[in-house]
């Protein structure tokens, strides 16, 4: 408080001293007057005797001033002058750190909207998604989910929902929409209050279809309804059944998965009158729901699972078939339990590493920068500590002038960033999906930047430090830049530098492996050929058909897809491969099991019809296919692939076979065998696969027409477009190549693709910077050195390897070492992108001529400037 | 006329130590302040009007001095100042470090004329 008061003060002090010091000049001018001078005489012998009264009383107010904040001004200021006097240094260094600090903002802006607080919902650090111990089993059965939240101590509150797409149909538009199923308690739990009318509560479920509401997206509610406020109490047909519009959720509220943003909410017990099988809410082996809890005040996480898991033991017991192994586990919510969390937070944390280490060497670099020229201010350096600077004095103006660049760098950065960001928000990569990615920069995102900045400045302004410690003020006069203190000085540059090099060889070699992959993987075998296959994907319980309705309109539509002119081959799956939400899994026994509590594995099942196979391009490598009769009545079928054959007959020939599903007894036998393929991701690891027959077997509502022709994709969408409402017009109907609808397996593969070839061609740029500083020095140091091996007749190819030499050395060795360490770190890129593998001769050879390359760019001119000495003009100067 | 201020004296703190020592005889004001220390050097001392003013402010606001509102002895209103106590144990150390240095200077100076 000492400081206020002094501030307070400092008028009434300033005030006293001009009274004393105008007194005192009366009392001289009196004294003057005395020994007999006239009033104007005196005046001015007064005056010259005094000294000059303004100077006099400013030196006396600065006394009460503070010295630091008033030279921290005057360093700024000179600061300000350096860079305006030596812009080249300034722009160089604003720009590497705007791009530096940009690329770091922008991963921790997508790191923070994503991981930090993906769900805008108050005490969301009280937010738990239970899932399975399991990785990657997050879904819980609605039975289950109800033991749960009526059995726990822990929570004070536990709400379930599903993400599901439906028919929402208002007068004479139909759309296929995203919604989630949600428990009565879910908008309570969570503490949201609605933007309009009201939200659904537990007391409103009184069973199955007790609570016929809906409540709407602020942005659906926009944009379907145009803002209208008379929206409420009216009726919308949701799969064709009628719902009642009781309210809008807040704008900010998009649910509770980042990346699935629904147009309504509907009660979970609306869940069969939709369309979903009774199942569904009955079936305690039925999984489909994500549970999120609200922990209690003063519980603890680990408190919780333990509770959780004390119910699903007693669970196990009471129901050893359903719930056998039941066990429980709390995960961060918003990104499908850990089936997302995990992959998402491993490649944001690797990124943000990566962006991290390309602004160290942004720092490292522009810190040699900044040596070299200290260095170079080696004499007024040394003259200000002659004349009585303090050290202390000097350094502070260094690290202002490096502070004042990198703030003006964070601000351009940051910009930058703030910009991206933004166009990231409005990205909507698939048109299919709800995927919506919102990462605006707040203010932990600024702090960050300011952060940034001011470390970064620090860490390259701190860098002179040690040299000038080392500066001895006479010598440095006595032979201006010495070249005696000069060698201590490479051998950390020389240090920084080949780091940096080591660094951008692997983000190359990185970014080439992802490149690679992505071209890879378009060509990888998927066990289907894409190319030339147009996918018509409906969903006919939207559309009102019941289940044994499916079958005739199935056959119809595939009828009616085969007459269209140029089509070869069409077949129904009821799933897109490596498509939207592909696919499920189901426990297969052998033939024989009795005790169903273990299964011998999961499979991937499908159901398709009879001309799948040739439709999709999947080769039968044994057996045959299925026709059209094979139906209910007929024996069970299946066909399953090579891996699923190896796994459960091992060598022996799997045609013929049989094996079992837990429902229903009757074993199904293996009619033949397929090739591999990629089911739910590029990158899985080869994965069992069954198909059944449409006939006997329907696994989902959802079905995929698959049409290959050789005619132009807009040609047979326009086509199927007419055919399909020709045969129902209120069939939702998504049609897409299928070359499209990889797009969602390739996204993971692209994003790491951009964001390692963005932070690689960062860092290429910065160790062109580096390398080019370093030479260019180098060169510039031992001009005088060039000069008389010149004179004395050295060869050219003599003066570039010893001008060069050094930091072309550097940068062999630092790539060999970057080169090894982007084998070490294949590994961590092989979950993302396809077969990756920097032994790959392309990848290799693709490293090794971009270090080349970049190594010719960044020394030509020092190259060139040091074959251009003139040894007579050079020694004239010395 | 701007002397770097650590340079201003022959002896760093010997203008602090005579307006010390002639406050504590009594509170005066500044102009009085001068006098007082050029008459009882016999005119050997001068004390720079430049410097004094200064020296006053940073003892002022090191706590050794304080100021309050006076009349001169022609009747004008001016600002007297008086010692405080950390003033006057300030002064008491000083003094003793500055006759130890005296006496020091005087021995080397006899050595250097023998």
């Amino acid at each position: 408080m000492e400081w206020l008061r002094r501030l307070f003060f400092r008028r009434r002090r300033y005030h006293d001293l001009s009274v004393s010091i105008q007194e005192h000049l009366e009392e001289k001018i009196d004294e003057f007057m005395e020994e007999g001078m006239s009033h104007k005489e005196a005046l001015q012998a007064a005056r010259r005797a005094f000294g000059n009264v303004t100077l006099i009383e400013e030196r006396s107010r600065e006394e009460w001033q503070w010295p630091k904040l008033e030279g921290i001004r005057a360093d700024l200021k000179f600061a300000l002058r350096q860079s305006v006097k030596r812009p080249g240094f300034a722009i160089t260094a604003i720009m590497t750190l705007a791009l530096g600090i940009g690329a770091n903002v922008v991963v921790f802006g997508i790191l923070n909207a994503i991981l930090l607080h993906p769900l805008h919902l108050p005490a969301p650090q009280r937010l738990y998604t239970i899932e399975h111990q399991q990785h990657d089993w997050y879904s819980q059965s609605y039975p289950d989910y109800l033991d749960y939240r009526d059995s726990n101590h822990t929570f004070s509150g536990m709400a379930a929902y599903d993400m599901v797409s439906a028919a929402l149909s208002t007068g004479k538009t139909v759309t296929k929409n995203f919604g989630y199923l949600a428990s009565g308690n879910y908008f309570d739990m969570l503490g949201v209050r609605p933007e309009l009318g009201r939200f659904f509560h537990a007391n409103d479920e009184h069973g199955l279809n007790s609570a016929p509401y809906i409540v709407l997206s602020y942005d659906f509610w926009c944009a379907r309804f145009n803002r209208n406020r008379h929206i409420l109490g009216a009726t919308v047909h949701l799969n064709k059944q009628p719902l009642t519009v009781i309210g809008v959720a807040p704008k900010e509220f998009h649910g509770t998965e980042v990346f699935f943003w629904p147009d309504f909410w509907t009660p979970l017990t609306n869940a069969v009158l939709i369309g979903y099988s009774h199942h569904y809410l009955e079936n305690r082996s039925t999984h489909n729901l994500l549970v999120l809890g609200r922990l209690k005040d003063d519980v603890t996480p680990q408190q919780a699972s333990d509770d959780l898991n004390g119910i699903s033991r007693r669970l196990a017991d009471e129901y050893p078939t359903e719930d056998y192994g039941l066990d429980a586990r709390l995960v961060k919510p918003g990104l499908l339990g850990d089936t997302l969390g995990d992959p998402v937070r491993g490649f944001l944390a690797g990124v943000m590493a990566l962006a991290l280490l390309v602004l160290l060497a942004a720092c490292a670099n522009l810190g040699s920068i900044f040596a070299a020229r200290t260095a170079d201010r080696g004499r007024e350096l040394a003259i200000r500590v002659a004349i009585g600077s303090s050290r202390w004095a000097i350094l502070r103006g260094l690290v202002a002038e490096a502070t004042l660049v990198s703030l003006v760098g964070g601000v351009a950065g940051t910009l930058l960033a703030a910009t991206l960001l933004e166009g990231l928000s409005r990205w909507q990569p698939f048109v299919e999906f709800p995927f919506h990615v919102v990462v605006l920069a707040d203010r932990k995102v600024y702090l960050v930047a300011l952060l940034l900045s001011l470390g970064s400045g620090l860490l390259f302004g701190m860098l002179p430090a040690r040299q000038l410690r080392l500066t001895d003020a006479a010598q440095a006069m006595k032979s201006g830049v010495g070249a005696e203190i000069s060698l201590r000085r490479f051998a950390l540059r020389d240090l920084l530098l080949s780091i940096q090099i080591a660094l951008c060889t692997l983000l190359v070699t990185a970014s080439l492996v992802a490149l690679r992959g992505m071209q890879r993987s378009l060509h990888a075998p998927l066990g289907f050929e894409p190319r030339g296959v147009m996918l018509a994907g409906t969903d006919l319980t939207m559309a009102g058909y019941r289940e044994e309705q499916f079958l005739p309109v199935e056959k119809r539509m595939l009828a009616e897809a085969a007459r269209i002119p140029g089509v070869s081959a069409v077949g129904i799956i009821d799933r897109t491969l490596l498509g939207e939400g592909c696919c499920g899994s189901e426990a297969v026994f052998p033939a024989g099991t009795v005790d169903f509590r273990k299964e011998e594995f999961e499979a991937r099942n499908f159901s398709i019809s009879p001309g799948y196979l040739e439709a999709s391009g999947t080769r039968l490598l044994a057996g045959r296919n299925f026709t059209w009769h094979d139906d209910a009545d007929s024996p069970p079928v299946v066909l399953v692939n090579v891996t699923f054959a190896r796994m459960m007959f091992g060598n022996t020939a799997a045609v013929g076979q049989h094996f079992l599903l837990y429902r229903g007894a009757r074993p199904k036998e293996v009619v033949g065998v397929v090739e591999d393929g990629k089911y739910a991701s590029l990158t899985e690891d080869p994965q069992p696969a069954m198909f059944f027959p449409l006939t006997q077997e329907i696994n989902d509502n959802y079905t995929v027409l698959v049409v290959r022709s050789a005619f132009p994709p807009s040609e047979i969408a326009a086509a199927l477009d007419r055919t399909l409402t020709g045969i129902d017009p209120n069939l939702p109907l998504t049609l897409h190549s299928w070359l499209d609808a990889l797009d969602l397996a390739l996204f993971p593969a692209r994003a790491a693709t951009a964001a390692l070839s963005i932070l690689g061609l960062l860092a290429a740029m910065l160790a062109i910077t580096g390398t080019f500083g370093v030479a260019t020095y180098s060169v510039s140091k031992r001009m005088r050195e060039l000069g008389i091996r010149v004179a004395l007749g050295a060869a050219r190819v003599e003066l570039i390897r010893s001008a060069l030499g050094r930091p072309l050395m550097l940068l062999v060795s630092g790539s060999t070492a970057g080169l090894g360490l982007g084998i070490l770190a294949n590994r961590l890129l092989a979950q993302i992108v396809y077969e990756a593998t920097p032994r790959d001769p392309l990848v290799l050879g693709g490293t090794v001529l971009t270090m080349a390359l970049l190594g010719l760019l960044a020394t030509w001119i020092p190259a060139r400037h040091s074959l251009s000495v003139d040894p007579a003009r050079l020694l004239r100067e010395e | 006329m701007a002397k770097n201020p650590k340079h201003r004296d022959l002896f760093a703190g010997a203008l602090e130590l005579m307006i010390l020592h002639s406050l504590r005889v009594k509170p005066m004001h500044g102009y009085a302040l001068v006098k007082h220390i050029k008459l009882v050097s016999d005119d050997l001392l001068q004390v720079e009007e430049g410097s004094l003013y200064p020296a006053l402010q940073r003892m002022l606001r090191a706590g050794l001095l304080e100021s309050k509102e006076g009349i001169s002895a022609k009747g004008r209103p001016t600002r007297i100042y008086r010692l405080t106590k950390a003033g006057i144990e300030h002064l008491e150390r000083e003094k003793s470090g500055f006759e130890t240095m005296f006496a020091g200077i005087t021995r080397v100076l006899a050595v250097a004329k023998a």
